[in-house]
């Protein structure tokens, strides 16, 4: 079945559609001599379906660019135009679960925003539990969760957008490497279940060789498209795996000659 | 080659190592102890500090430091207390504070919530009001009684202006503050699911900032009430028995126990309601996760 859904979701992936295209978008924060630029003519796309892992060392506009594609900024030059316009779901470091409100109640939030009547709410937020093995904790509060947990209920929460798009900002930086690696097999289950397009902010070069089609790699101050290779490891991945590893070796090296050049 | 024994991401192997993290990390996580241990551990060392004080007290009373007629011991106040207690008099006073104090901290929460609302949304507003609250609220309140009773001469509405100037200030202050440190990401979160606007304010601003609010509720109520006993010492209406007036009435009759048993009365109401408003603080601030429940 697994076998199968990839291989729709390689079909749609080698169309010509986009489903988050940026075209030469720049952003500057700060006016004169105090301003900094964060981005500069980054063009970017992200195919229907297709999973791309941005890197960049710290300083690089990751998640500057992120929030331009979730229509929570706007760029200073250029365009942004995500299929269909929807709204694309954005996911953090930091869970940013409401902590007022129990698991089901964030889950259940953006469901409520749409008005989507009770009893089908209900359903769709026991659906979307049990997709991120949540249905026991439905009550309980996010303090009393894991990190891990609180990272699911997140996503589970961003999935009850139904957008088609799916942005995440680094993640699972905050999380212990054995929570992470199960975290990257629920990622791509349910990347492969929706078909999401995915756009996925890390500094783990390992994780971007782990979950990515392709990896893009942006320079630092200001943040550009320097690099970019398509990960050809067929899935499921393991990120122990010498192809894995061979890839993020190589993406490191190229990591390593961007640094070096703000050092001269 | 190691890709071949991997489980793959969607078999029950998959979950249930997921479901043995989660028990593993959350194991030892509860524990809470009973209704009655709690409130004993909770009410124990607070009857000791009262032993202490009237012992204390009586300590006082027996060096002869004052005559008895001016500073009389525990017991002869008690008794006071337990006379009072029985007539229909202090019960009317305490009936007109009361209906005096919660009208007028109703008032102060409306004026001192819409000012801070509308305080909040705007940014000049907030440069230029939101210091101004805070100056007035180091004003003491007593300080407004000589205005309050030009404006309103002796009755009712002096205490009531005195209470909302002396309340108004720390609820917008604690509705200010709350909008203030609604964190950022929360915000973001919200924006991206789907609210904005009004629904960003009910949804996620309001329920973010109520811990705020309801700490600038109870130092509200602690100014209100303040003003409202300097209040009823200042303004006295003829047969109308309030607890303020009462103790100046007593004092001039120079009864020192009538007065420390009226004192008592007011202590205790005062501690009654501040332990309701720590109490929903608590339960707030253990809901949103911000205190520990161990």
């Amino acid at each position: 079945m697994t076998a199968e859904l990839v291989s729709t979701a390689v079909a749609e992936r080698s169309t010509d559609r986009s489903a988050v295209a940026l075209s030469e978008v720049s952003k500057v924060f700060g006016r004169g001599t105090a301003s900094v630029h964060a981005l500069d003519q980054v063009s970017l796309r992200v195919k229907p379906g297709e999973f791309v892992c941005l890197v960049g060392a710290s300083g690089c506009g990751k998640s500057t660019l992120l929030s331009l594609v979730a229509g929570l900024d706007q760029p200073t030059v250029g365009h942004i135009d995500v299929e269909g316009g929807v709204t694309p779901a954005l996911m953090f470091q930091d869970p940013a679960l409401f902590p007022w409100l129990t698991v089901a109640g964030n889950v259940g939030l953006p469901l409520r925003l749409r008005k989507l009547p009770r009893p089908e709410r209900e359903a769709r937020v026991r659906e979307l539990l049990s997709t991120v093995h949540l249905e026991e904790f439905a009550r309980r509060r996010p303090h009393e969760l894991s990190g891990g947990m609180r990272q699911r209920a997140a996503l589970a929460r961003t999935l009850g957008l139904d957008s088609s798009v799916l942005l995440m900002d680094e993640p699972f930086g905050a999380l212990d490497a054995m929570t992470r690696d199960i975290l990257h097999d629920e990622v791509e289950r349910i990347w492969i279940q929706r078909r999401l397009a995915v756009l996925f902010v890390t500094h783990n070069v390992r994780e971007a060789a782990r979950l990515g089609d392709r990896i893009v790699l942006l320079s630092s101050r200001p943040g550009r498209v320097v690099w970019e290779r398509a990960v050809d490891v067929p899935r499921p991945r393991r990120i122990d795996s010498p192809e894995v590893a061979a890839i993020a070796a190589e993406v490191t090296d190229r990591l390593r000659q961007e640094v070096r050049r703000h050092g001269r | 080659m190691a890709v071949d024994t991997r489980p793959s991401p969607n078999n029950s192997s998959g979950d249930s190592t997921i479901t043995g993290l989660d028990a593993l990390e959350l194991a030892g996580r509860r524990q809470r102890r009973s209704l009655g241990q709690r409130s004993w551990a909770a009410t124990w060392p607070k009857l000791v500090a009262v032993a202490i004080v009237l012992l204390a007290w009586q300590l006082v009373f027996w060096s002869g430091w004052k005559d008895e007629w001016v500073l009389p011991p525990p017991s002869e106040v008690g008794a006071e207390l337990w006379r009072m207690v029985q007539t229909q008099h202090l019960w009317h006073a305490i009936a007109t504070t009361l209906r005096r104090g919660i009208f007028g901290f109703a008032v102060a929460v409306v004026i001192g919530g819409a000012i801070g609302i509308v305080v909040s949304r705007s940014r000049v507003l907030r440069a230029g009001i939101g210091s101004m609250i805070t100056g007035l609220q180091t004003m003491p309140s007593i300080a407004w009684f000589p205005l309050a009773i030009v404006l309103f001469q002796l009755t009712e509405s002096a205490i009531f202006f005195v209470i909302v100037l002396g309340a108004a200030p720390s609820i917008a202050n604690g509705v200010l503050a709350g909008v203030d440190y609604v964190p950022p990401l929360l915000l973001r979160a919200g924006r991206n699911i789907g609210a904005r606007g009004v629904n960003l304010y009910r949804f996620v601003i309001a329920p973010a900032a109520l811990p705020a609010i309801v700490a600038g509720l109870k130092q509200g109520w602690a100014f209100s009430w303040r003003s409202l006993m300097a209040g009823e010492i200042l303004v006295a209406i003829a047969n109308r028995p309030a607890l303020g007036t009462q103790l100046e009435i007593l004092r001039g009759l120079n009864d020192s126990a009538g007065v420390i048993a009226v004192m008592v009365v007011i202590f205790i109401i005062g501690v009654g309601v501040d332990a309701a408003f720590t109490r929903a603080d608590r339960m707030v601030r253990e809901r949103w996760g911000v205190l520990d429940t161990a």
